[in-house]
C-alpha cells in the first residue's frame, strides 16, 4: 500500500528536526553540512547558469553568424524586435495551447483509466502494463510513428479507420497540425497522469470508503465528496510536473510538423531553435530565450509554491 | 533487480544500481569503438540523405579499399536538418566535419568568408580529375574568383515529368514548351481525387530549398522576382502575385493531398508509385523515377521543359557539391574522399555496381557520352542538359536583378528569409492563411532584408 | 431490492467496466503493436493503402538497421546514459543527504534553485553551449553529452533522493551514532541499505530521460558521438519508402526503456513524482 509524503512525516521527527535547527549551528558544523552539497550545487551552477549569462550578453548584441564581422552592441533593440514580432506571439500562444491542452486532456483520461484500473479484475497487471507503455516509447520514435504510420494522409492507419465509418481522409499534420501534435503528446502523457492518480487512489484509506457505503452514499457521491478531494494533491502534482515537461516539447514538433504549415504549430522552444539554427540570428534568438526564461520564472514561482505544498518542504 | 542485496554493503548497492543502468543501456550493443577513432586518419562527411548520397554510402567499401589509411564516417540527414547542422558547424568553426555537402548557394559566400578551402590547388594536383569536364554552368556557379571552392556531386535543373502513357491514353499532348496555363489545363483533365490520383505534384513543404525553389521559378517567369535592381522587395508586385496565386491554386486544385507538408521526397514517392500525372521538380528525379526497383512508372514518363509564362525558359540551377571546411585537420584525406566521390570513375562505379539509371546526373559532360548511360537516359538526357544550359538569369528572368541565383537569392539572409516566406506559402497552400496575407507578410520580411542592402547602396 | 439482484447487477456493471478497461488498454497499446508489426514487414507492405494486416514476417529491416552501423549509436547512448547516471548518483546522494539528514540552512532555497533549472527552456542556452563547445573543441564528443545529461538529471535526482532520505527514521541514525559508529560507517551500513531501492528508482528515471534525450544530441553531435535518437532521424531519408526500416529502428531504440519500465513499474511511479508518491 502506498501513502503520500503529505501524510508521511511523523510528529516526532518533525520535533526532532525543529530542535536541531534551533540549536545555533556552529560555523565549522555549517561547512561540514554544506560540504556534501557543494559539488552538486557548483556543478549545476556552472553547467546551467553560466550559459544563461552568456545568453543575456548575446541578447544585447546584433550578431548573425552568416555575416561574420558584424558583432555590435545594440542595447535592447532585439527585445523591441520581439515585441513587434507577431510570430513570436503566435508561437507563445501555441505553447500555452499545446501545454494546457495536453496536460488537461491527459489528466482527464488518466483519471478515467486510473479509476478503471483501481478495480480488481483478471489480468489487471497486464492491462496496466499495456497502458503505461506509451510513456516508455522514445519520444523521437513515437513522433515518427504518429506522423508517418498513423497520421499519413495516404497510408496512415487513422484515416483508414475513419474511412471504415465513412469519414473522408484528413491530412492531419497540415490541416490540424496542433491537434496532430496533441494526439501524440496526450498518448504519451496519459499513462503518466494515470500512474500518479492510481497511486493516489490506492493510498485512499479504505475504512472511510466503507463508512461512506454503509452510510448509503452512492458511488458518484462517494467519488465527488471523498475520492476527488483526496486526489486533489495528486492531480495538482500531475498537472505541475506535466507542465514542466510538456512546455519544453521539441521532439514531436520537430519531427511531426517542423512547426508548420508555416508556423502554425511551432511552440516557443521550436521557434527559438529555428531562429538560432536556421536564421543564425544569435542576438534575436538569445533575446527570445531570455524573454521565455523570465516568463517561465514568473509562472514557475506560482507553480513552485504549489509543488512545495505537495512535497511539504519546510525550513 | 531493484531490491538491495540483503545485508550487502551499501557501496555495492550503489554500484549495482549504476551497473544496472549501464547494463540496461548496453543491452544488445555490439560495442563498436565509439570514443576515439580507429587507426589512421578519421574523416567525418556530412551529407544530405538523398538517394544518390545513400548510394555513395553504400559504396564506401570501395573507397576504403583504395585508401586503407582513411576511416570515413558519414552523417546523413534530411535536407533541412543537414543544412542547419552544416551551416552551424562551418559558421562557428565547430570543426565536426571534414567534408560537407553544400550547394551553389553557399559556395561563393562561404568562399568569400574564408570558411571553406580553395579546392583549385587540389584539383590541379590531381591527375585525371579533369575539372573541365564539369557542366560549365555548374562549374561557374561553384567558383569564387575563378577558383572552384566546391566540386559537384550532381547538378540539376528543373523540368516537368509527365506520364506519357496516360497522356496517350487520354489523347492529350504535352506541348514542346508548356506554359503554366497548359499545365493547369492538363492537370485538370487528369486529376482524379476519388482514385487518390492527382493531376500534378508540386512541393509545398516550407523551406527555401523546398517549396520556394519551384515557386521562385514561377515568380521569375511571370516577370516577378524577390528584389528589383534597386533592392526593393517585389514579392507583392502584380507579376509576382499572379505567379504565387497560380502556383498555389494549381496545387490546391489539382495537387497531391498533404501538399503543404510534401517536399521533394514525398512527391518522389507519390509520382514513382503512379499516383500523379505530372510532377514539376528537379531533373535529378530521374535516378529514382527511372529505376524499376523503386518506381512503378519507369519507362512510362516523358519530360518537358519547366513551365513558362513570359520567359523562354524557367528551370533552376542547383548542384549538391562537396567542400572542405577550413577548420578540417585532415584536408588531404578529405580531398581523397571528395575526389573519389566526384571523379569519372565514381560514375562508372555506380553504373556498374548499382545501375546506370542511378548515376549522379548533371555534374560531368562525359557522363552523357558513356554508351550505357546514353541508353538508359534516352528519355531525359537531352531534357536534362538543355534545362541546365538554359538555367541562366538571362533566359529565366525578364529583368536583371542585383543578386546571383535563379531559384534563390545569393545573400546570407536568404536561408532565413526564404524559409520564412516558405512558411507563409506553405500555410497558404494548407489554407491556414489567405494568399493575400501570406504575400503581404512575405513582402514585409523581404523588405526588412532589403533595407540593409539599400543602405549599403547609398553609402 | 433483494441481495441477489443487486449482486447480479453489480456483476453486469463490473463486466462492462472490465471490457471498457481492456478496450482502452488495447487502444493505447495499439500504436506500439502496430510499430512492432510494421518493423517485420517489407517496405511495400508497410506503406500500403489499405493497410496490410497479414504478411510473412521478415527480419530484413532489423538486419538493415543493425548492419547499417547502429553499433556506434548504441554504444554512445550507453555511455551517455550509463556514465551520466553514475555521475548523477555520485553528486546527488551527498547533496540529498545535506538537504535531509543533516540539513544545511536554507534548504528550500536550494531545492527551489535545483528545480528551477528544470523549468528553464534548454533552447535558451543551446547557442552559448554550442559556441563554447565549438571553441573548446568538444563538439561531437560523447563526454559533452555526459556532462549535459548529468546536469539535466541532477535536480530531479536530488529531489527524489531527498524524499527517500527523509523517510529514514531519525532514531535509527541516532542509535547508530550513540553506538559510536563513525559518520561514514553510519552512512554505509545504516543509511545506504535503507535508501537503496530509492536510489534504484532514481537511476531508472535518469536512465529513461538520458536514453531518450534528443535535443542536445541533435545539436551537439555529428557522427562520433551521435546517439540512438539521432540514428532514428538519420533513418528518415528523403528516399520515400522507409517506413518499415524506420519502425524497426524505432522499436529497437525504445526497447531497453520499455522493458526497464515494465520490470520496474513501482519505482517508475515513485520516480515520476520525484519521490512525492511512494
Amino acid at each position: 500500500m502506498s501513502t503520500s509524503t503529505i501524510d508521511r512525516l511523523e510528529g516526532s521527527r518533525r520535533a526532532a528536526r525543529a530542535a536541531a535547527s534551533e540549536r545555533a549551528v556552529s560555523r565549522a558544523e555549517g561547512w561540514r553540512r554544506r560540504g556534501p552539497l557543494l559539488p552538486a550545487l557548483i556543478f549545476t551552477i556552472i553547467v546551467t547558469q553560466l550559459p544563461f549569462l552568456v545568453t543575456i550578453w548575446y541578447s544585447l548584441r546584433s550578431q548573425n553568424l552568416l555575416r561574420p564581422g558584424e558583432d555590435i552592441f545594440v542595447g535592447l533593440s532585439n527585445y523591441l524586435d520581439i515585441a513587434a514580432d507577431s510570430t513570436f506571439r503566435q508561437t507563445a500562444l501555441n505553447s500555452v495551447v499545446i501545454t494546457l491542452g495536453c496536460v488537461l486532456v491527459a489528466m482527464v483520461l488518466g483519471i478515467v483509466l486510473a479509476l478503471l484500473l483501481d478495480r480488481p479484475f483478471a489480468g489487471r497487471s497486464v492491462a496496466r502494463t499495456m497502458l503505461i507503455t506509451p510513456f516508455l516509447v522514445m519520444p523521437v520514435a513515437s513522433s515518427v510513428l504518429w506522423s508517418v504510420a498513423l497520421l499519413n494522409p495516404t497510408y496512415g492507419l487513422l484515416n483508414w479507420t475513419l474511412g471504415l465509418v465513412g469519414i473522408e481522409a484528413v491530412d492531419w499534420t497540415s490541416t490540424y497540425p496542433i491537434v496532430a501534435i496533441l494526439m501524440a503528446l496526450v498518448w504519451q502523457w496519459t499513462p503518466f497522469m494515470m500512474l500518479l492518480v492510481l497511486a493516489g487512489l490506492q493510498a485512499q484509506p479504505k475504512d472511510v470508503l466503507e463508512a461512506a457505503s454503509v452510510d448509503g452514499a452512492g458511488p458518484w457521491r462517494t467519488f465527488t465528496s471523498i475520492t476527488l478531494p483526496h486526489l486533489r494533491r495528486y492531480i495538482e502534482l500531475g498537472v505541475l510536473l506535466g507542465v514542466i515537461y510538456v512546455v519544453n516539447t521539441f521532439d514531436q514538433i520537430y519531427l511531426m510538423t517542423a512547426g508548420g504549415p508555416g508556423t502554425a504549430s511551432a511552440n516557443l522552444p521550436f521557434y527559438i531553435y529555428q531562429r538560432a539554427f536556421l536564421g543564425f540570428d544569435i542576438g534575436q534568438a538569445a533575446a527570445m530565450g531570455v524573454v521565455v526564461v523570465i516568463a517561465t520564472i514568473i509562472v514557475a514561482s506560482a507553480a513552485l509554491r504549489l509543488i512545495f505544498r505537495s512535497f511539504e518542504v519546510k525550513e | 533487480m531493484f531490491r538491495p542485496p540483503r545485508g550487502g554493503s551499501p557501496v555495492r548497492a550503489t554500484l549495482a544500481a549504476g551497473a544496472a543502468a549501464v547494463a540496461l543501456a548496453l543491452s544488445g550493443c555490439a560495442g563498436a569503438g565509439a570514443v576515439g577513432g580507429g587507426e589512421g586518419e578519421q574523416i567525418v562527411v556530412a551529407i544530405v540523405s538523398n538517394p544518390q548520397m545513400q548510394d555513395a554510402i553504400s559504396l564506401q567499401d570501395v573507397f576504403r579499399a583504395a585508401h586503407p589509411g582513411v576511416d570515413v564516417r558519414f552523417v546523413s540527414l534530411p535536407e533541412n536538418e543537414a543544412r542547419a547542422k552544416i551551416t552551424a558547424s562551418v559558421a562557428t568553426g565547430g570543426g565536426e566535419f571534414d567534408v560537407v555537402m553544400i550547394s551553389n548557394y553557399e559556395t561563393p559566400m562561404w568562399a568569400e568568408n574564408g570558411w571553406i578551402e580553395n579546392l583549385q590547388p587540389y584539383i590541379d594536383a590531381t591527375e585525371g580529375y579533369d575539372a573541365d569536364d564539369f557542366v560549365p554552368s555548374v562549374r561557374e556557379a561553384l567558383s569564387y574568383e575563378d577558383d572552384m571552392y566546391s566540386v559537384p556531386f550532381y547538378g540539376e535543373s528543373s523540368f516537368l515529368a509527365y506520364r506519357a502513357d496516360l497522356f496517350e491514353e487520354a489523347g492529350l499532348e504535352m506541348p514542346e514548351r508548356p506554359t503554366w496555363d497548359d499545365v493547369r489545363e492538363l492537370a485538370g483533365e487528369l486529376n482524379d481525387p476519388a482514385q487518390d490520383f492527382s493531376g500534378i505534384c508540386l512541393r509545398g513543404l516550407a523551406g527555401w530549398g523546398e517549396v520556394m525553389a519551384p515557386m521562385s521559378t514561377a515568380i521569375n517567369t511571370f516577370g516577378g522576382g524577390w528584389f528589383d535592381e534597386d533592392w526593393n522587395a517585389t514579392l507583392d508586385t502584380p507579376e509576382s502575385r499572379e505567379a504565387i496565386e497560380t502556383y498555389i491554386d494549381t496545387v490546391q486544385s489539382f495537387g497531391q493531398p498533404g501538399a503543404a507538408t510534401s517536399g521533394f521526397g514525398d512527391c518522389l514517392t507519390r509520382f514513382a508509385q503512379g499516383q500523379s500525372a505530372m510532377w514539376y521538380d528537379a531533373t535529378s528525379m530521374v535516378s529514382t523515377v527511372e529505376d524499376p526497383a523503386s518506381s512503378t512508372v519507369a519507362g512510362k514518363v516523358g519530360y518537358a521543359p519547366a513551365p513558362v509564362a513570359d520567359t523562354e525558359s524557367a528551370g533552376w540551377l542547383y548542384s549538391w557539391s562537396l567542400a572542405i571546411p577550413s577548420t578540417s585537420e585532415h584536408k588531404d584525406a578529405a580531398w581523397d574522399f571528395v575526389s573519389w566521390m566526384t571523379n569519372k570513375e565514381y560514375i562508372e562505379l555506380v553504373g556498374e555496381e548499382i545501375g546506370w539509371e542511378r548515376v549522379p546526373p548533371g555534374s560531368r559532360l562525359s557522363t552523357y557520352e558513356i554508351p550505357e548511360y546514353a541508353e538508359v537516359s534516352q528519355a531525359y538526357a537531352d531534357a536534362t542538359l538543355d534545362s541546365m544550359n538554359g538555367a541562366t538569369q538571362d533566359s529565366a528572368m525578364t529583368h536583371p536583378v542585383p543578386y546571383p541565383g535563379i531559384q534563390f537569392v545569393g545573400i546570407p539572409e536568404f536561408q532565413d528569409l526564404g524559409t520564412r516566406v516558405g512558411q507563409q506559402m506553405s500555410a497558404a497552400i494548407a489554407g491556414q492563411v489567405p494568399v493575400d496575407e501570406a504575400i503581404a507578410q512575405s513582402q514585409r520580411y523581404a523588405d526588412t532584408v532589403a533595407e540593409t542592402y539599400r543602405a549599403q547602396e547609398e553609402q | 431490492m433483494s441481495d441477489v439482484t443487486r449482486t447480479s447487477r453489480g456483476r453486469a456493471t463490473g463486466g462492462v467496466l472490465t471490457t471498457l478497461t481492456w478496450l482502452l488498454a488495447l487502444a493505447f497499446f495499439f500504436p506500439v503493436a502496430w510499430m512492432a508489426a510494421t518493423a517485420f514487414k517489407q517496405e511495400n507492405q508497410a506503406a500500403s493503402d489499405p493497410p496490410t494486416w497479414f504478411f510473412a514476417p521478415t527480419l530484413d529491416q532489423f538486419r538493415a538497421v543493425i548492419e547499417g552501423g547502429s553499433g556506434t549509436y548504441v554504444a554512445n547512448s550507453a555511455i551517455a546514459t550509463g556514465v551520466s547516471t553514475v555521475l548523477v548518483l555520485l553528486l546527488g546522494i551527498p547533496a540529498a543527504y545535506a538537504l535531509s539528514i543533516r540539513p544545511v540552512e536554507k534548504v528550500s532555497d536550494v531545492l527551489f534553485f535545483f528545480i528551477s533549472t528544470k523549468m528553464l527552456p534548454v533552447v535558451a542556452v543551446i547557442v552559448p553551449i554550442y559556441v563554447v563547445a565549438g571553441q573548446l573543441k568538444v563538439l561531437d564528443n560523447i563526454w559533452t553529452l555526459v556532462v549535459l545529461y548529468t546536469a539535466m538529471n541532477l535536480p530531479i535526482a536530488v529531489w527524489m533522493m531527498r524524499s527517500f532520505f527523509l523517510e529514514v527514521p531519525g532514531e535509527v541514525l541516532e542509535a547508530a551514532s550513540v553506538d559510536g559508529a563513525g559518520l561514514m560507517r553510519t552512512l554505509r551500513s545504516v543509511l545506504m541499505p535503507m535508501v537503496a531501492p530509492g536510489i534504484a528508482a532514481t537511476a531508472l528515471i535518469c536512465v529513461i530521460f538520458a536514453w531518450n534525450e534528443f535535443f542536445f544530441a541533435l545539436n551537439l553531435t555529428a557522427s562520433r558521438a551521435a546517439t540512438v535518437p539521432v540514428l532514428i532521424v538519420s533513418t528518415m531519408t528523403s528516399e520515400g519508402l522507409f517506413l518499415a526500416r524506420l519502425c524497426a529502428a524505432a522499436l529497437l531504440a525504445s526497447l531497453p526503456v520499455i522493458i526497464a519500465g515494465w520490470v520496474a513499474q513501482k519505482q517508475l511511479v515513485r520516480g515520476l513524482s520525484m519521490g512525492a508518491i511512494k
